[in-house]
């Protein structure tokens, strides 16, 4: 499992370090992770997916979990909120930032 | 202005319009307070459905509702959340605003619900809460303070259960009394996210976390990476199975009790004019538009049915990278596939993609899916041109001709929604599905669904389908050949003198003028080229074996280079009216179908010529 992204955006957005830690996007949690939603990042000015997102539920401090990933390229990923699911594409998922719980 | 003040005379029914996010509920709550008093058009301009209906209280109030598309804000992103903002604000160019709004939340999904409800209440619209699914939400254990929560937001909440006309009992006894006053807007600058866990936290004790087990349960089958595709194999089979299975008995049927029916009531009618008009211009028309209702509802049914489940979202999340490949999300999987039946049912099929552009791109390529009707013409050439033996032992020549004609419309449409959506990197295109909890499909939702598939395809492109067939008939039957004349008649009529003019154009593609001659009555039907080519040919297209004939004559008469031509042409060519007329009503925009019709005779021309000329050359005959 990787722990930061690297194939793009390297440079655009460094691994965001909390404490010692770095940052864990929702497109990298594993399958069955939960994670606590920690922030939903722009990728652009008012960017409209993040909007979504946020409209959707994805804000900070809330639960959530990956509970299937598609069968080619494990992509897009269905992720469980709350009560809601939703199936995202990578790309979107990596706008999610999150803090693991154990 | 306030709603509450507004005149009410028995003369000018209550306007409502029902809001809400989707997968709450909404529209099996219109179907059941309206019935079958419902009509569903287009938004003027627009790809998004209209959906009014008409009822009346228990004491007798006219109520008239309309269903807004399905939202998760105000703050649109695609032309369905458009309507419902402007529709709610307002703003909206033909619609005028409702007295008052039914929002429709779900207790079972609060938490996302309950957050577009406080956006409403910002509207200064009055506003009842249709709190739904209270039954699902009891049997998850989930105990919802109504009353306390009715007093905290400051509107009034009914519970409903939308499946039965109990169920939504509590709603018309509601409507019944005075408009409520509008809520008192959210104190700016309050995070509606903390004001929703604050309401949650309020007035809902939640043993379970309002976890749907059984969703959990299911989704780890049906979404599993190696059973989930089994699944959708499985099912994706069986559908497609009873599509052309089921639906071939009936539209066999339909056909020779129209041509039954034709015979009855056309016998009085003298032989002439007034009789081939009814015969081969309206009868055939309608015969046309009829036979394709069988493939139509099943498909709708299956469609529905899956919809309704919970299934089809999920499918489209299987099959999501696959389609990513043109471009477009796993929603657009089902309509190309049915359009392999026939584009017809394809198209109406793109309704359920909800992203307007994927959807427009999936209406633009579903022609390019090889549909049924170009079968007869494909069998028809390949036998006469292609040499019956076999390749490697294995495969049969024709059979691999065939295979590829398939494979290279698919490629074709690929690359053309590739072209199409260009521009937009595929990770950045949209997917964010919900994936709402699996339900039992509703008998009386689908049965209204199928009616509703039914009659929009009967009254509006069975019209225009007519009415162009008839158009055909008259191109294909006048001027009359003078008495004795020599050759088929058509090659005397507007059509055959169209066909001969058409040459100059269709020369460099190799075909000759009884080839142009016969696309014009093949833009009825693809396969209808095959009985007008035998017209043609004089050699009598009523005649069963009329296929078998033409066989052995267009093997001598053709060049091998003509028949590969006119298969390229058949690949692409909008060769069907009735597409182009149920393109025209799904997108609503006569310029889109002007542009399909284009694009795709410029695709076909172009595929033509380089394989006449190519083949001439293999061939030796240049």
């Amino acid at each position: 499992m990787r722990l930061s992204r690297t194939e793009d955006g390297a440079c655009e957005r460094p691994p965001h370090h909390r404490g010692t830690e770095l940052m864990l996007y929702l497109d990298t949690l594993p399958k069955g992770g939960h994670a606590v939603i920690e922030k939903v990042e722009q990728r652009a000015p008012l960017d409209p997916i993040a909007t979504r997102l946020g409209e959707l539920g994805f804000v900070p401090g809330e639960a959530v979990q990956v509970v299937a990933t598609g069968p080619m390229g494990k992509d897009p990923i269905a992720v469980r909120l709350g009560t809601s699911r939703f199936a995202l594409r990578r790309g979107e998922a990596a706008r999610v930032g999150l803090r693991t719980v154990s | 202005m306030s709603a509450t003040t507004s005149p009410q005379t028995p003369a000018s029914p209550l306007h409502i319009a029902l809001v809400g996010n989707p997968n709450c509920g909404k529209t099996s709550l219109f179907n059941q307070l309206t019935g079958s008093r419902q009509k569903v058009a287009n938004y003027a301009g627009v790809t998004v459905e209209r959906k009014e209906g008409f009822f009346t209280t228990p004491n007798g109030r006219a109520i008239r509702v309309l269903d807004l598309p399905g939202a998760y804000s105000l703050d649109s992103t695609s032309p369905d959340e458009d309507v419902t903002r402007d529709v709610c604000l307002g703003c909206h160019r033909t619609e005028p605003r409702p007295e008052m709004l039914v929002a429709v939340i779900s207790a079972t999904n609060l938490r996302l619900h309950l957050r577009f409800l406080l956006e409403l209440k910002q509207l200064g619209l009055p506003v009842i809460v249709a709190l739904n699914m209270m039954d699902e939400a009891r049997r998850h254990g989930l105990q919802i303070d109504a009353a306390g929560l009715q007093a905290d937001l400051g509107m009034p909440i009914v519970p409903v259960v939308s499946l039965n006309r109990a169920g939504v009992m509590p709603l018309l006894q509601r409507l019944d009394l005075s408009l409520p006053a509008p809520p008192v807007p959210l104190p700016a600058g309050l995070d509606p996210h903390m004001e929703v866990r604050r309401l949650l936290a309020t007035y809902v004790v939640d043993p379970a976390a309002g976890t749907d087990r059984l969703t959990d349960r299911l989704d780890r089958v049906f979404l599993h990476p190696v059973w989930g595709p089994i699944i959708l194999l499985i099912v994706l089979f069986v559908m497609f199975q009873t599509v052309f299975a089921w639906a071939q008995p009936l539209m066999d049927g339909l056909g020779s009790g129209i041509s039954i029916f034709g015979e009855i009531v056309l016998k009085p009618v003298p032989g002439g004019v007034l009789h081939s008009l009814l015969a081969d211009g309206v009868l055939a028309g309608a015969g046309t538009v009829i036979v394709f209702l069988p493939q139509i509802l099943i498909l709708f049914l299956w469609i529905l049915a899956l919809e309704e489940s919970g299934y089809l979202p999920r499918a489209a999340f299987l099959l999501d990278r696959l389609m990513a490949l043109a471009g477009l999300s796993g929603r657009s999987f089902i309509p190309l596939l049915s359009s392999f039946a026939c584009a017809i049912p394809g198209i109406m099929a793109a309704r359920t993609i909800q992203n307007p552009r994927d959807r427009l791109v999936t209406i633009l390529i579903a022609p390019l899916m090889t549909c049924s009707a170009r079968l007869p013409v494909y069998t028809l050439l390949i036998g006469a041109f292609v040499p019956h033996r076999s390749v490697l032992g294995i495969f049969g020549l024709q059979g691999l001709v065939l295979f590829g004609l398939y494979a290279v419309a698919i490629v074709s449409g690929v690359i053309a929604a590739r072209i199409m959506t260009r521009g937009v990197k595929s990770e950045e295109h949209p997917l964010l599905l919900e994936l709402p909890s699996y339900r039992r499909p509703n008998l009386r939702s689908l049965a209204l669904g199928l009616w509703q598939r039914a009659v929009m395809f009967l009254s509006r492109v069975g019209t225009i389908i007519v009415s162009l067939n008839v158009l055909l008939w008259a191109l294909s039957s006048f001027p009359l050949p003078p008495a004795g004349a020599p050759g088929p008649a058509i090659d005397y009529s507007l059509a055959g003198r169209i066909g001969h003019l058409m040459q100059w154009v269709f020369a460099p593609i190799g075909f000759n003028w009884q080839i142009c001659v016969s696309l014009i009555p093949g833009l009825a039907a693809r396969e209808v080229a095959v009985s007008s080519l035998a017209t043609v040919y004089a050699i009598g297209a009523t005649d069963e074996g009329a296929a078998d004939r033409l066989l052995p004559l267009l093997s001598t008469q053709w060049s091998m280079a003509t028949a590969f031509s006119l298969l390229a042409w058949y690949v692409y060519a909008p060769q069907c009216i009735s597409t182009l007329a149920v393109m025209r009503r799904e997108t609503g925009s006569i310029k889109t179908v002007l542009w399909a019709a284009a694009y795709l005779f410029g695709l076909a021309y172009l595929a033509a010529f380089l394989t006449y000329h190519i083949t001439r050359v293999l061939t030796g005959a240049a």
